[in-house]
């Protein structure tokens, strides 16, 4: 047993520890980079409840993980075999896979292949030694400040990862997939893998960001993907989270689209005791299209919050949000979108939609979907419902023979279908579908009175603005 | 009435009316046909002063007046009535509430009284009655949730109740069924008048059926190609516009337009 | 379109008519604010111990707070000394009629289109007319009393009844509740009081003029307004204030408690004087309003027409305890000018079975900056509530703003939200489309938000409504331009 290494305070500390920034062989701006992100957390400190974008989800057991590993390692070497690993890992699902460890690149598990059109993947770690320029104005995104401590933790520290490079015109139709696993055994930890995409004008490619964990003790997945894009590019992107319900997963996408360039961003979030999916898009480029999506099942003793910006700050772009929640257990679904219409961006055409299903009396659903518009020239709408199961519909289909779980369980999965049927055809959907049912059935099996109610004298109450049908 | 000389009109860049000339005598009723594309509803949001159409060259005449020089709601008082090809909804303004205000509004330009409620309402009722029109329509907000042939019942009954000098038609034949297409007949006729002059603006015979126009042109590229009779529209209708003139090679099919 | 606006902007001379001063002998309290101060206040009332001690709590608990600064607007800091609490029109006696109240006061509400004379014998309507810190006259009161309603100012409340007050002052809105709330407990000076026995369903509506006329002063008046199981009542209130270069502070509290099957519904129009077209001068108008639904079935309603005020921080919002009670919102908030709102409700839900609607329309023009924010929270405990919120924003001009701030925080699965919102800017085509059938342009898009407003507008009373309409037109004469 390893001494149990000091908690991380909250508040602002100019004695926060923190373990090395980088490595000896960072360039000067980077090093520069990280003692400035560094500087911000020990002087900002972590977020609470009391800032209105953490108002739902609290940091504190995140912070009962040390950031400075006590066994002195940097996890580099998890304990368990290769193959071990490798029985982790689920499906593939695409033909190139890279797969990170705690944090770092395993090669030994990775799968590379050649890419049409000069695309290239690269180490991170390889990539900063080689001291691209491209790296050095992603580091610096965020100079002027930090939104909270753990995106300033990622600048600070983050070390490896993948840099996917797609050079002009460049054309990569099978999925590129980075497998993110935090593997048990160890000591509680936290990781800062970063993905970064640096697509070229009309190149074109998917990226599919996999988290898995398995149990174990706790640790802290702190996850940043840049996406640059240039003129006419398209990205689609997407997160599966099924990080181990004994961890914490905190992931941040940040995405600039050039002028005329498409993004899509799905995420489909099923795992970690607390799972927060931050999206971040600029819109600078004119005429550009946005898609975000996300669905998040939410079960005994887990928390998901999906903090959505987008912000237009150039003329034409359209961009589209639908996030649904389904809460069971004790579990708490959080949608806390946003999004900025600044003065010029005219023609912008912003859409928000959020609904959620609740299947237990012990679970929460907390949404906020904020518009901020600052141009008269706009078409902006957002919706949110929150809401049961059509009580009608669950009788319905009980008149019909189906039991009332199957029919709570069709129900609800005919809900999520509407995001998980964006997802492209193939194994990525296969795999979203897979996640999805096997979590459903634990989100609304946990009802703690799993037995039918009594029938509601009849009452076929059509009122249910969250069921498919009636929500708009 | 309305004199039309050398009229080139863009927005944007891109030029839409080229150098089209027409002239409309008092008492006539005039038929503007030419394929999609051709500058139609250009012509009519022109004549009407929409925004970012931008007249570029050459004049227009309204009773020896220039029409261009002047705001819409000028124009509307001075008679001239443009009926939507699409009416836009005005949530939470009631019909009827509108169409008062509008006539009144007019009533004031022309140094005439303002009409009551009372009278007004059994004044719409009436023109209600004449476009076989439901009388709930005129207590819902401006063709808000409206249908197609309601929306276009409900541009007729206001030409009706505001006795416009000059009425242009932009396409409101166009999706209506043959009872709906009998009352827009219905409405043209009954503004026919030696005072008045209408343009019916169309891509279809199937309103000239109904009323028989005296004079028939057809738009293309930007200006009237062809002018005649009533027996053009025929002609028209059985050939297409293939074999117009000044027509640009490709796409003919579109330019013949879809037949019911 | 551009023909029209130099005419618009002409108009803008005559935006706010209310903004003269009346020459008015006037009683005014020292600058600043000490315990001294409150004690002064509570003497000049003749207040009971009870009411000292509870003023000095809140006063104590203020000392601790710091002002807010959540909210979406933007101001230069407020300096507390620089303010007189305290400012009453100077009366040789109480008056015991209207005949006896000073001419010059009765001349400033003629001034205002409220004679109070006229209110008395034409429109059926009970006034209460507060100028600066006081009461100065409230009609009807013989005939309310015989219907067994009382409505009284606050003072007199006081006075007359001070176990309703006691029982009920502070139950809805603690001194506690936020920084202005306990400001105001410290402070208040008077405001209108309304007691509703049991299955009295008051004869007419009631209504308070509030007036601020003295310069430097805050106004900080308090409502208690109370309907016993099976009462009703409908309550107005106006607002209005002479044009300054300065910001004046007006903290107003209103507290409404309605027992089992009772129903309140309580209507504002605000219209404090905004500040001149460049952003000088106008209200602060940081309000609480809270309505609590004690009993089963009860209503609560709020209604509110916002065209004034520099700055407008009000969240008029029902806490919804009784099994099936009702809590409604409807409101029309305008940002012309530099104008900033930052308005909208909270739905507490508790009770079971419980319902909310929110309908907020919120028009920016100008420069003018509008935010929408909103709390609908489902307890445990509120099975099968409902909630329906919708919210539209309107665009007038590029340089505005309108932005939209839900809360929505449920916690029974039985429970159901739903929460809808658009932002449109009045649409060329809708203005082409009036103006071709020969409306003016000033006249159209008047008519045009006048429409978006409409489904607020119809659940204000008749009177109101003409004059929401009236007033929405008029401010925005200055901000089309």
């Amino acid at each position: 047993m390893t001494p149990r290494a000091q908690a991380v305070a909250a508040r602002p500390s100019q004695e926060l520890e923190l373990p090395p920034l980088g490595q000896p062989s960072d360039p000067a701006w980077l090093s520069v980079s990280r003692r400035r992100a560094a500087a911000w957390v020990r002087a900002n400190g972590f977020p609470s409840s009391k800032q209105e974008d953490w108002r739902y989800t609290s940091i504190d057991p995140v912070l009962a993980v040390p950031l400075v590993d006590g066994t002195g390692t940097t996890g580099r070497r998890p304990s368990l075999a290769v193959l071990d690993l490798l029985d982790l890992l689920g499906p593939r699902l695409g033909a190139v896979r890279l797969v990170m460890v705690n944090g770092h690149l395993a090669p030994e598990l990775s799968q590379r292949a050649a890419l049409p059109g000069g695309a290239r993947i690269l180490r991170l770690e390889d990539a900063l030694a080689d001291n691209p320029r491209q790296l050095a104005s992603l580091w610096s995104w965020r100079s002027g400040g930090y939104p909270h401590a753990l995106r300033a933790l990622s600048d600070a520290l983050a070390t490896d990862g993948v840099l996917i490079d797609l050079p002009a015109g460049a054309v990569v139709e099978e999925p590129i997939e980075v497998v993110l696993l935090s593997a048990p055994g160890g000591a509680e930890r936290w990781s800062h893998p970063r993905v970064v995409v640096a697509a070229g004008a009309a190149s074109r490619a998917t990226v599919i960001e996999n988290y898995l964990g398995a149990p174990g003790r706790p640790s802290v997945t702190n996850a940043l993907t840049q996406v640059m894009m240039d003129d006419e590019a398209q990205v689609d992107h997407y997160v599966m989270q099924a990080d181990s319900t004994d961890g914490f997963h905190f992931s941040s996408l940040e995405v600039r689209p050039g002028r005329a360039s498409h993004f899509s961003s799905r995420l489909l979030a099923v795992g970690a005791r607390i799972g927060r999916h931050e999206v971040q898009v600029a819109l600078q480029g004119e005429d550009a299209e946005i898609e975000l999506s996300g669905l998040f099942l939410t079960g005994a003793g887990q928390v998901h919050d999906n903090p959505v910006l987008v912000d237009h700050a150039a003329p034409g772009c359209r961009s589209r949000q639908l996030y649904k929640g389904v809460a069971g257990g004790d579990g708490r679904g959080v949608f806390n979108g946003h999004i900025v219409v600044r003065a010029g961006a005219n023609g912008t055409d912003a859409q928000q939609i959020n609904k959620n299903l609740l299947v237990s009396d012990r679970a929460e659903v907390d949404t906020r979907p904020r518009l901020e518009i600052f141009a008269d020239d706009v078409a902006c709408a957002h919706g949110a419902a929150v809401g049961q199961l059509d009580p009608g519909a669950v009788f319905y289909l009980r008149s019909r023979g189906i039991s009332y779980q199957q029919a709570r369980a069709l129900l609800v999965s005919g809900f999520a279908r509407e995001v998980i049927d964006g997802f492209a055809d193939g194994p990525i959907r296969q795999y979203a579908e897979l996640l999805a049912s096997a979590q459903l059935d634990r989100v609304v099996l946990t009802r703690q009175d799993g037995a039918a109610p009594a029938p509601a004298g009849g009452r076929a109450s059509s009122a249910s603005a969250a069921t498919e049908g009636a929500a708009r | 009435m309305l004199v039309i000389e050398g009229l080139h009109a863009s927005i944007g860049d891109t030029e839409i009316l080229s150098g089209l000339s027409l002239e409309v005598a008092a008492g006539e009723v005039h038929a503007v046909m030419g394929p999609n594309g051709s500058g139609k509803s250009t012509l009519a949001h022109v004549l009407a002063g929409r925004d970012p159409y931008r007249v570029t060259a050459g004049r227009v005449l309204y009773d020896g007046a220039d029409l261009l020089a002047m705001t819409p709601e000028e124009r509307a008082a001075a008679g001239v009535f443009l009926a939507f090809q699409h009416p836009i909804e005005i949530p939470g303004v009631a019909n009827m509430y509108f169409l008062r205000t509008a006539l009144n509004a007019l009533r004031r330009a022309r140094g005439l009284d303002e009409i009551g409620p009372v009278e007004f309402l059994k004044l719409a009722d009436e023109k209600c009655r004449l476009v076989e029109m439901d009388r709930s329509l005129m207590d819902r907000s401006v063709n808000d949730g409206f249908s197609g042939g309601e929306k276009k019942r409900n541009e007729i009954l206001q030409m009706l109740v505001l006795e416009p000098r000059l009425a242009i038609l932009d396409e409101t034949d166009s999706g209506l069924d043959i009872d709906a297409l009998r009352v827009v007949a219905k409405g043209v006729t009954s503004l026919r008048s030696p005072g008045t002059a209408v343009v019916l603006i169309t891509h279809h015979q199937r309103l000239l059926d109904h009323v028989v126009p005296d004079r028939v042109h057809v738009l293309a590229g930007g200006r009237i190609v062809r002018s005649g009779g009533p027996e053009l529209a025929a002609e028209l209708e059985a050939h297409g516009y293939a074999d117009l003139e000044a027509m640009p090679a490709a796409g003919l099919s579109a330019l013949i337009g879809p037949r019911r | 379109m551009s023909t029209t606006r130099s005419d618009l902007a002409e108009l803008a001379g005559r935006e706010y008519a209310y903004g003269f001063v009346s020459d008015i002998a006037t009683d005014l309290a020292p600058k600043g604010l000490n315990e001294e101060v409150i004690r002064l206040i509570s003497a000049k009332k003749d207040e009971p111990d009870w009411l000292v001690d509870w003023r000095l709590r809140a006063y104590r608990h203020w000392r601790t707070l710091s002002e807010p600064t959540w909210q979406n607007v933007a101001y230069g800091p407020i300096d507390y000394d620089e303010i007189i609490y305290y400012a009453a029109p100077k009366a040789k006696v109480a008056p015991g009629s209207l005949e006896e109240v000073d001419p010059e006061l009765r001349a400033m509400f003629d001034k205002l289109g409220i004679s109070l004379a006229e209110q008395e014998r034409l429109s059926g309507v009970a006034v209460d007319a507060v100028v600066d810190s006081v009461s100065v006259a409230t009609t009807f009161q013989a005939r309310l009393a015989e219907a067994g309603v009382i409505f009284s100012s606050f003072s007199d409340a006081v006075r007359n009844h001070p176990d309703l007050v006691r029982a009920h002052l502070g139950s809805v809105v603690p001194y506690k509740d936020n920084f202005f709330a306990a400001l105001n407990s410290a402070v208040f000076t008077d405001g209108s009081f309304c007691y509703v026995p049991a299955g009295v369903h008051c004869p007419m509506e009631l209504s308070t003029y509030f007036r601020i006329n003295s310069a430097g002063t805050g106004q900080f008046e308090r409502t208690l307004i109370i309907a016993e199981a099976g009462a009703e009542v409908s309550y107005l209130e106006g607002c209005t204030a002479p044009m300054r270069d300065d910001n004046q502070l007006h903290a107003a509290v209103v507290e409404l408690v309605a027992m089992d099957d009772a129903r309140i519904k309580y209507s504002t129009v605000q219209n404090w004087y905004p500040g001149d077209a460049d952003g000088r001068g106008g209200i602060y108008n940081f309000v609480t309003k809270r309505g609590r639904c004690a009993g089963a079935r009860s209503k609560i309603s709020w209604t509110q027409v916002e065209t004034g005020s520099a700055i407008t921080w009000k969240y008029p919002g029902v806490v919804l305890q009784g099994d099936d009670s009702v809590g409604e919102f409807y409101s029309v908030a305008l940002s012309a000018a530099h104008q900033q709102a930052d308005t909208g409700t909270k739905m507490i839900h508790i009770g079971k079975n419980t319902t909310s609607t929110i309908v907020s329309k919120a028009i920016s023009a100008g420069h003018g900056q509008n935010t929408y924010r909103g709390l609908v929270k489902m307890l445990r405990s509120a099975e099968g509530a409902r909630n329906h919120t919708r919210c539209d924003s309107l665009l007038i001009g590029p340089e505005c703003g309108a932005h939209t701030f839900p809360y929505v925080e449920v916690k029974h699965s039985s429970a159901q939200v739903e929460h809808e919102a658009t932002t449109s800017k009045v649409s060329d085509d809708q203005l082409f489309y009036a103006r071709q059938r020969g409306i003016g342009e000033e006249e159209a898009t008047s008519m045009i938000v006048n429409g978006f407003c409409r489904e607020v507008f119809r659940k204000l009373p008749m009177e109101f409504a003409v004059e929401a309409q009236r007033l929405l037109s008029v401010s925005l004469e200055g901000a089309v331009g």
